[in-house]
Order: structure tokens, then C-alpha cells, then sequence
């Protein structure tokens, strides 16, 4: 970082790059939402240079960097919270004018679409990267192995044990 | 964007930064300069032979000094937290010297028997007091906001309330040198309503104020 503040740009990006899944980490614990994490780490990189001069290199670089991220972190569930009070989603905004009675069937299908997506964003990242891959996209196993990194092996077994929790996790909630 | 196409924008941009100094040592700065200012103006106009037998009052005294460090307390708590990662605690420094000011302000009061007539009237100077406290904040504030910008603030309201709170209250130190009798409800009512004032307005444009907007890291990455 002190090399960043006296203008060395390998120092820089190097510095950026290991940072990056530390903050990734930092920022799991206010949102599971993949996408809306990586926004907050973008912000949170944004402030980094924003307020790079702030840094003082007699004081540990880890509580600063937490500070900056916990901050946009804060500041990136309060927007989630502002989006979802004031606008309803696509899938949702259809059915507003429609009075037949089978749509309020298909809202609950749409709701509960949303649950399972709740629920799969608390399995951990190989399991949900198999079941997606295998299960839900319905990829051959040789064609979710390339895609995910994962052996066969692993998907398979991944994916059993993404179901199991999953089962888990829905008898949990309608309890 | 991807985060990987941000970071190489992000180096392409670096430039080499002036590492701001310790947030103390700034606060310590900004107070000096101000105490040199305030002095020379309380020695050229202020009417100090009524001035300095009041001060020999202890609860005048410690109004004062109350008055004091509460400006002090709140500049220096200010600072602190202009910087990332410094504890958000800081902005209750100021809180026990703000009470004890409000403590001998109102002791004050109860000593006139709670008169909400002083001895040129219900209003009295206390508008002008109000006039005092307001107007004397703003190129106090402007000097403040300019040197706290510098750190851009990534939480702007706890450093915009306690810098806001520590140019008025400057100000209602400075003008305890003008004002040679005893508060009453009506001119104590006036002073809060004034430091209100002013932390209402310097938190209500404390983005601008302080350069705090992530926007304006945005347009540099656009």
C-alpha cells in the first residue's frame, strides 16, 4: 500500500488482486446475493483509491481496509432494502392488473421460485455450482465438469449432497 | 463492469498521493490558527474590562471553559473520524463537556429565577447572539470542511455532526467575550437554536461538503 501511495502501479494492481477475496469475504457476511456482493466490492476498490492517502503505514493495512468495506457493505444492504420497498419485481409488476384468479396461482409459483433461489444461495459454493450445473441447467456431466472445474466424481457427489441439504433446509423453513 | 477490468482501470489511474498526516496533528492545526484569529479579535474588540471580572465567577468560569472544550473535544473527534479506521466512539467526545456547558448555561438561568426577561428585554441581544453564532460559523466551517475534505470521508454524517458542532460551539466561545451578563431562558433557547442550525445545515450538505459522494470515484472510472 505504501508503494500504491507513492505511485507504483504493479504495486498497485498486485495489491488490488490479493485484496479482492478478502474483501469478497468481508461482504459475504451482509449479503448472499452473488451479484450484489460483487458490486460491493467494486465500490469498496472504488474507495480504496478514492481514500488511498488516508492510509497510515505506522497502523495495521487489515482494520482500514474492514472499515471500508463494512461501510459499503452497509451502505449496499440500505440500497437493497430502498430497492425492495419501492419496486416490485418484473415477474411480479405482470400480474398487478390481472383480476384472474390464476394468476395469484402462478405469483405463488414465482414466490416460491424465489425461496428455492433463497435457499441455494446458503449451500456452499461447489455443492450450489453442481446442482445448478447438473440439475437445474440440465448439463450432461461431462459438460458441467468443464464448466465448473469440478471432477465427475466430485459433481456427483456434490450434487447429492446439495439435494440432501436442500431437503434440509425446506423442512426447516415450513416448520 | 467485471471487478478485474476495474482494477487495471484503477492502476491505469494511480497517481502518487501527499499521505495526509495523523488526524491529531490536523486537528491540533486547524485549532491554533483559529485560537491565533479568535485571540486577536476578542483583544482588539472585545469590552474585557466587563469581560474578565466575570470570568472570575466560578460558574461562569467553568461555562466557559465547558464552552471550550467542547469545541476542542468535538473538532479533534472530527478528525478521527474522517479517517477509515478509526472508532465511530469518537463522536461522543464531545458529549460530557457539551452537557457540563449546558449544566452552568442553565444554572445560569435558574439563577435569574427562570426570567424570560433580561435587562433589555424579552429578546434582549439574543438575536444578535443567534446572528453571531450562525454567521461566525460559516468561514469557521468553510476552513474545517476544506481541510477534512481532504480525507473524503467514507461515513460523512458522524464527521460533518461533530465538525459542525465544534465550529459552533468556537462560536459560542468566542462570543462569551461579547457578552457581558447573564444568560436567560430566551438566550440560551437562542444559542441551541443556532448550533442546531448550524449541524442541521453542515450535515444536510455534508456530501458536497466533504467530498464524500462515491459518485465522484465513479466518473473517474467511467
Amino acid at each position: 500500500m505504501v508503494a500504491a501511495q507513492a505511485g507504483d502501479r504493479a504495486a498497485y494492481s498486485q495489491l488490488l488482486r490479493e485484496v479482492t477475496p478478502f474483501v469478497r469475504a468481508l461482504l459475504r457476511r451482509h449479503c448472499s446475493h452473488p451479484q450484489d456482493i460483487e458490486e460491493m466490492v467494486q465500490e469498496t476498490l472504488l474507495t480504496l483509491h478514492r481514500v488511498r492517502q488516508t492510509y497510515d503505514s505506522k497502523r495495521p493495512f487489515s482494520p482500514w481496509l474492514g472499515a471500508i468495506a463494512a461501510r459499503r457493505g452497509i451502505d449496499g444492504l440500505r440500497r437493497r432494502l430502498r430497492v425492495a420497498r419501492y419496486e416490485v419485481s418484473a415477474e411480479l409488476a405482470g400480474y398487478e392488473t390481472f383480476a384472474d384468479p390464476a394468476a395469484n396461482i402462478d405469483i405463488e409459483a414465482v414466490r416460491a421460485a424465489g425461496d428455492i433461489e433463497e435457499l441455494l444461495q446458503r449451500l456452499p459454493p461447489r455443492q450450489r455450482a453442481a446442482l445448478e450445473a447438473v440439475k437445474l441447467k440440465e448439463m450432461s456431466l461431462a459438460e458441467a465438469s468443464r464448466v465448473s472445474g469440478q471432477s465427475v466424481g466430485a459433481l456427483k457427489v456434490n450434487t447429492h449432497r446439495a439435494l440432501k441439504a436442500l431437503r434440509a433446509l425446506f423442512q426447516d423453513v415450513s416448520k | 463492469m467485471q471487478t478485474e477490468q476495474l482494477i487495471e482501470r484503477l492502476t491505469a489511474q494511480l497517481e502518487p498521493v501527499r499521505v495526509l498526516r495523523a488526524p491529531a496533528w490536523r486537528a491540533l492545526l486547524w485549532l491554533m490558527m483559529v485560537a491565533a484569529v479568535s485571540g486577536a479579535l476578542i483583544m482588539r474588540f472585545a469590552p474585557l474590562p466587563a469581560i474578565l471580572p466575570r470570568l472570575a465567577v466560578p460558574r461562569i468560569a467553568v461555562e466557559c471553559v465547558a464552552t471550550a472544550l467542547t469545541a476542542v473535544t468535538a473538532i479533534i473527534a472530527a478528525f478521527q473520524l474522517s479517517v477509515p479506521d478509526r472508532s465511530p466512539r469518537w463522536l461522543w467526545l464531545p458529549l460530557p463537556p457539551f452537557l457540563l456547558w449546558l449544566a452552568a448555561s442553565g444554572l445560569g438561568c435558574l439563577r435569574n429565577g427562570l426570567s424570560l426577561r433580561g435587562p433589555n428585554g424579552f429578546f434582549g441581544d439574543s438575536p444578535h447572539c443567534f446572528a453571531f453564532i450562525t454567521c461566525a460559523s460559516v468561514p469557521l466551517a468553510v476552513g474545517l470542511f476544506w481541510m477534512l475534505r481532504r480525507a473524503r470521508p467514507i461515513n460523512a454524517l458522524p464527521v460533518a455532526t461533530a465538525g459542525t458542532l465544534g465550529v459552533a460551539a468556537t462560536a459560542a466561545f468566542v462570543l462569551q467575550f461579547f457578552h457581558p451578563f447573564d444568560v436567560t431562558v430566551i438566550d440560551l433557547a437562542l444559542h441551541l437554536s443556532a448550533i442546531g442550525l448550524v449541524v442541521l445545515l453542515g450535515t444536510a450538505w455534508r456530501r458536497p461538503l466533504l467530498d464524500a459522494s462515491i459518485e465522484a470515484g465513479r466518473v473517474g472510472t467511467a
